[in-house]
């Protein structure tokens, strides 16, 4: 309980203990919290940014994909457009060649009926000789007659 | 060792001490009158060995983290030696208002010295006494900061940076005049400010040193009234009173701690400006 020397030993020990611990032991440990720290912050600063890109590009690919649905209804309604135009000229071809093969058709038709009519008029006519003949009795001399037959067969 | 309680006690609260006596020269006493008798030029052996030991214990841990130290992913020692670290800075950093570099380890050298020092009460009272006694020394007090000594050389080192910084930052000029125009600021009050003032600055040293002191001393004086009782019922007293020294040595080395911030703080604090 006296007081001595030892007063004296534990200010010594102290000093000797705080400086190192001052010396020795505070600047590493503060240093490395402080890198840790540093650290941290700047991871949590990288987050922050990646966010913001991430929220930029979210918006960027919403703005694009809202283009290119607009740019789909374009080409879609360009496409429908075009089809119609195709239809409706296909539709008006069509209906040309028709009439131009109906045309056609009753003109071959006619021809044919012409022609039917021509010969059977011709058969008549000849038929109409040898009937002629046969009640006459009589050779009928068709190239002599020829002009006649020709005669009636025009009249027929 | 001891036959009755009176002696028991005694012999528990005697630091060893090696000391020149007038009569028998270097010697360890053997008794108080022989401890008594060598004055100032003694030492107490045990008091120093402890203290040194729970230094040393202190600074190697702390050292040896602080040369591990990652600012990656910190491991299990790395943390608590952060922790307390970190708790410390805290603490100087809201009630310490000056720029200096010696504070803050300062302060963790008090906290974690005090504390390991104060640990050690929670050491069997009659363990180290007793394998003392087998290798033939008298006395053996284990706990330094139940030692005046002790506390008193930790005072006595913070009383003097006290007074470092106080010339150094106010100068003698700012700190002389302190003294004399505080707390009444006239020239005809000045020999009652500079006792007051003066009062003041010593008693700092003294209530930090013996408010450890009486704290350790008596929680000590405690362990060893239990430790009179009958061995069976020692525990009923003996686990409460160790419980409640979570709470004391913690407190004393964190109040230790904290007070001497505040008087630094102060004596760095420039009232003139």
């Amino acid at each position: 309980m006296n007081i001595n020397l030892t007063l004296f030993g534990q200010m010594i020990a102290f000093a000797i203990f705080v400086w190192f611990c001052m010396k020795h032991v505070w600047p590493p440990i503060t240093q490395a919290m402080q890198e840790r720290q540093k650290k941290i912050a700047d991871g949590l600063d990288a987050a922050g940014r990646a966010q913001k890109d991430l929220r930029l590009a979210q918006e960027k690919a919403s703005i694009t994909l809202k283009e290119t649905r607009e740019q789909a209804a374009q080409i879609l309604e360009q496409a429908s457009k075009h089809a119609n135009t195709i239809i409706e000229e296909a539709k008006q071809q069509a209906q040309a060649e028709g009439e131009r093969l109906v045309t056609g058709a009753r003109a071959e038709i006619e021809q044919e009926v012409n022609r039917a009519r021509d010969e059977l008029r011709a058969q008549v006519a000849t038929l109409a000789v040898l009937g002629a003949q046969q009640i006459l009795e009589s050779q009928v001399d068709t190239k002599v007659h020829d002009e006649l037959v020709a005669k009636l067969a025009s009249q027929l | 060792m001891a036959n009755n309680p009176v002696e028991y006690i005694q012999h528990h609260l005697q630091n060893l001490v090696l000391g020149v006596h007038p009569d028998k020269g270097l010697m360890f006493a053997h008794s108080a009158e022989d401890a008594s008798e060598m004055g100032f030029w003694a030492i107490h052996v045990d008091t120093m060995l402890w203290s040194i030991l729970t230094g040393v214990l202190f600074i190697k841990i702390f050292r040896k983290v602080a040369m591990n130290m990652t600012s990656g992913v910190p491991g299990t020692l790395q943390n608590i030696v952060e922790m307390s670290v970190e708790f410390v800075e805290g603490m100087v950093r809201d009630t310490f208002h000056g720029r200096s570099p010696l504070i803050a380890p300062l302060s963790l050298t008090i906290f974690v010295w005090v504390l390991l020092m104060n640990s050690l009460k929670w050491l069997p009272v009659d363990l180290l006494p007793s394998l003392a006694h087998m290798i033939g020394i008298p006395y053996f007090k284990i706990v330094p900061t139940a030692d005046p000594n002790a506390t008193f050389g930790l005072s006595i080192g913070v009383f003097f940076l006290i007074i470092y910084y106080s010339i150094k930052i106010k100068g003698p000029g700012g700190f002389a005049k302190e003294l004399s125009f505080q707390p009444f600021n006239h020239w005809s009050l000045i020999p009652f400010n500079l006792f007051l003032e003066i009062l003041g600055l010593l008693t700092k040293p003294l209530t930090l040193a013996l408010r450890l002191f009486g704290n350790m001393y008596a929680g000590e004086v405690v362990f060893i009234l239990i430790a009179l009782l009958p061995f069976w019922a020692q525990w009923t007293l003996y686990v409460p009173w160790a419980i409640f020294h979570i709470l004391v040595i913690p407190l004393q080395a964190f109040i230790f701690m904290v007070l001497s911030i505040v008087y630094l703080s102060s004596a760095h604090e420039d009232h003139n400006h």
